[in-house]
């Protein structure tokens, strides 16, 4: 393989793309959902805090969501420009998986977005709430069929294959419902709220560090580190489930993420090294012993199989994925404690009085991105050589396609998305340094009047108040 | 025995029409903009889109989406070989995507963003349009593969369905904007689609006159008896909304141009249609050649059948929710 063929480029320009749009639904699916929570709870309890805390945030979801949006476009057309033999052959399952994403979420999600965005004044409060809902579901929804298109892609089942070499569906549960699905549907949602929850602890306690009785900035810290205390310890559950799954259905991903590369009972722990490709072996391993086998297979003396057990072309690049793995467990270690140390503080009724815990919430505040793309590189490098796991090689999927012309693209797209996102982070950054106020404005100043003028009868009269002037 | 791929044919083709006309109208705001005094007629006439392009560019992704599922082949074959204009059209969208967004949080640097939703606007549209020229012209396959080289779709008539969609476009935006808004940006807007509108008609009837002389086959489904006459209600119905358009802007009706113009994008999609049916891309692949198994066509038709409905359902009453005309000074704060 040269270094900038076509396939290799194809892979960088996905890699590069998804990487950036997967930042914005991890914000907005959690974002959408608490969104939704807090005009519940202005409804219900009347309180002006709660609508307050909405305004301020409705206002980054916004621009985060319109980042999403034209990110995912270019994703669901990448399929066909780069990955064109993938799509022939994966399209009659993978094409309904995404026409469902599209018809139930992407639609519902910007079909209640403007009313969201703009229509307090025109629809009234129950209605409004009612649209918010509407986007928070379509949120979860794109969630449901992308993730359960991903997983087809790692633990393919229900599939059969036809004279033109498609995969076609034989059994749809089968497909819907493959054995990886529930497990990363719910880690990635779950991740989603921890993303959401440590940016807006993290913004409430920045706003908290320079005047401790901002009420808005108040109700967000302590919404976020509930969120933080509960959901962090429920995803280390759902973490380890899902790599008992990975272990059943990819080992060999399990043994890039380990670093092994024997396969023995009793497998060590690796907590840090270097796991060399061309040396087969994890270098400058620092390592717990048997702890490994009594992680993955619950019993000290399991055995667990090694990267040697694979051929060298079968393997996952196990330096990348066994540093992502880590990262990601990192981070999620540091989730843990932030919500444990929120609860303690509860504990004293001190939630605010640290001045330590709100600085690390600070800190923390870009922990879930860093988590959920570190996590998605442990899983998608993991799952190399294979866009649909042992049966279609990543370098039998792409497009016949010249090199120029991916390269060309792939240039574009890093220098629009560095412009164009760029100013998005900037702006939704600027708006997350405003400090929060009682009477947060809503964004809606200015819209088109209400219709009072357009019915034709009161056109009619118009025209009559014209001609009697 | 329900003939599926032609449903899903019908479907995905309804899908493409609904995008270009729903986004055919805020894109051509975009491709107008430069011609709006800045700040307050600029954001007047982004704001009359605001609140519903997004739901408006779903529908391009259905189209991408529906043809990956119903129509894979079609799908594999036609994207690599629209590999630059598609690209160039997404980057478009990106821009004026983020523009609704940034420039009304912009303070020092809002002429960038009224260039990056123009710009893009403008890219996007003629990329579309130069995509379409491709498609007329066919595209060689072989085995199950575009079988061409990345630049194949650049030609003099691409070029020209570029421009032709360039200026329809502009053309439903400033009928649009007849219709959602008051005062100078409307007389504006009235100068605009008179301009928009001859082009547009000009160059419908350009492209149509080209089209029969590109290949035996269109000439075939045009001028042979009987298509001859269930075609011929296509060029009488032209000439009598190109009739309302005209009159209507010179009469200063509102809604009378808008809906002139969608009923010649209606038009002008079915003489399309007429020229490709039963060819999903001319002149290799019918329907019936890149169809996915009826297993897949069924299961998503069950959906499309509950759901678009749905779809439709609330995207109307997302547009009356936001009916009326916009306010002069309107601004998004």
């Amino acid at each position: 393989m040269e270094p900038f063929d076509a396939l290799t480029l194809a892979r960088l320009q996905f890699a590069f793309t998804i990487s950036f749009h997967i930042i914005f639904p991890a914000f907005t699916i959690g974002l959408a959902s608490y969104l939704a929570v807090l005009e519940g709870l202005w409804l219900i309890t009347g309180r002006a805090v709660f609508l307050a805390v909405f305004n301020y945030w409705k206002k980054i979801f916004a621009i985060s969501f319109g980042m999403g949006v034209v990110s995912g476009i270019v994703m669901s057309y990448q399929f066909g420009t780069n990955w064109s033999v993938f799509a022939d052959k994966t399209g009659p399952i993978l094409g309904p998986l995404l026409g469902y994403e599209v018809m139930s979420a992407f639609f519902l999600e910007a079909g209640f977005l403007g009313v969201m965005l703009f229509g307090m004044d025109r629809v009234g409060k129950g209605l409004h709430c009612f649209a918010t809902v509407m986007v928070a579901g379509g949120t979860l929804l794109s969630a449901f069929w992308i993730l359960a298109a991903n997983s087809w892609m790692q633990t393919p089942t229900g599939y059969a294959s036809n004279a033109a070499g498609q995969f076609v569906p034989a059994d749809w549960w089968a497909v819907i419902f493959n054995p990886s699905f529930p497990y990363r549907l719910v880690h990635m949602v779950l991740a989603a709220y921890l993303t959401t929850a440590f940016v807006v602890g993290g913004v409430g306690a920045l706003h908290l560090l320079a005047d401790r009785r901002n009420e808005s900035a108040r109700l967000m810290f302590s919404m976020a580190m509930w969120m933080a205390a509960l959901v962090a310890p429920l995803q280390v559950v759902a973490g380890d489930l899902h790599g008992l799954n990975t272990l059943q259905h990819q080992p060999a991903k399990i043994a890039a993420m380990e670093g092994h590369w024997e396969t023995r009972a009793g497998q060590p722990l690796i907590l840090f090294g270097w796991p060399s490709m061309a040396a087969e072996t994890t270098r400058y391993a620092v390592e717990l012993p048997k702890l490994g086998s009594l992680i993955l297979t619950h019993d000290v003396n399991g055995t667990v199989k090694g990267l040697k057990a694979w051929p060298p072309q079968e393997r996952p690049n196990a330096t990348i994925v066994f540093w992502s793995f880590r990262i990601m467990v990192g981070v999620g270690v540091l989730m843990l404690l932030a919500g444990a140390w929120s609860l303690l503080q509860r504990y004293r009724r001190q939630l605010i009085g640290s001045t330590a815990l709100l600085r690390f919430a600070v800190l923390m505040s870009p922990a879930g991105f860093i988590a959920v793309l570190a996590g998605w590189i442990t899983t998608e490098v993991g799952r190399q050589p294979y866009t649909v796991y042992g049966l279609l090689r990543t370098a039998q999927s792409h497009s016949p396609i010249d090199a120029a012309a991916v390269g060309a693209s792939l240039l574009a797209f890093i220098a629009v998305y560095l412009a164009a996102f760029g100013a998005g982070a900037f702006y939704m950054l600027r708006l997350m340094l405003q400090a929060p106020q009682l009477d947060e404005p809503d964004i809606e100043k200015g819209l088109p009047q209400r219709a009072a003028g357009i019915t034709p009868a009161s056109a009619l009269g118009d025209v009559a108040a014209a001609r009697q002037k | 025995m329900i003939d599926l791929p032609f449903i899903w044919a019908a479907l995905i083709a309804f899908a493409v029409l609904a995008y270009v006309l729903f986004d055919g109208f805020d894109l051509g705001i975009g491709i107008l903009f430069p011609c709006f005094a800045a700040e307050r007629e600029r954001d007047q006439a982004m704001t009359s889109v605001a609140p519903v392009w997004d739901g408006n560019e779903t529908w391009l992704v259905l189209g991408g989406g529906g043809l990956m599922a119903a129509f894979p082949l079609a799908y594999a074959v036609a994207l690599p070989a629209l590999y630059a204009p598609i690209t160039a059209m997404l980057l478009g969208l990106i821009f004026r995507g983020v523009a609704f967004e940034f420039r009304f949080r912009s303070t020092r640097r809002k002429f960038l963003w009224d260039w990056a939703f123009a710009g893009g606007s403008t890219l996007a549209a003629f990329a579309q349009g130069i995509a379409l020229g491709a498609l007329v012209q066919g595209v060689p396959v072989e085995g199950r593969a575009y079988a061409g080289g990345w630049w194949d779709w650049l030609t003099w008539f691409s070029l020209l369905t570029g421009v032709a969609l360039l200026i329809g476009y502009g053309l439903l935006g400033a009928t649009w904007l007849i219709w959602k808004t008051s005062g100078a940006l409307q007389q504006k807007a009235f100068s605009l689609a008179f301009s928009t509108g001859v082009g547009t008609l000009a160059l419908i009837a350009l492209v149509s006159l080209i089209m029969p002389f590109l290949d035996p086959i269109f000439r075939q489904r045009w001028f042979t008896w009987p298509n001859i006459a269930y075609a011929a209600p296509v060029p009488i119905l032209v000439a009598i909304s190109a009739f309302v358009l005209i009159s209507g802007l010179a009469k200063r009706w509102e809604r009378a141009p808008f809906l002139a113009a969608v009923a010649l994008f209606v038009l002008s999609y079915v003489g399309l249609g007429i020229s490709f049916y039963p060819f999903i891309l001319p002149p290799s692949l019918t329907i019936w050649d890149a169809a996915a198994p009826a297993s897949s066509l069924r299961f998503l038709l069950v959906g499309a059948v509950v759901l678009i409905p749905l779809i439709l359902t609330y995207t109307a009453w997302s547009y009356w929710v936001f009916r009326g005309k916009i306010s002069p000074d309107a601004r998004y704060h």
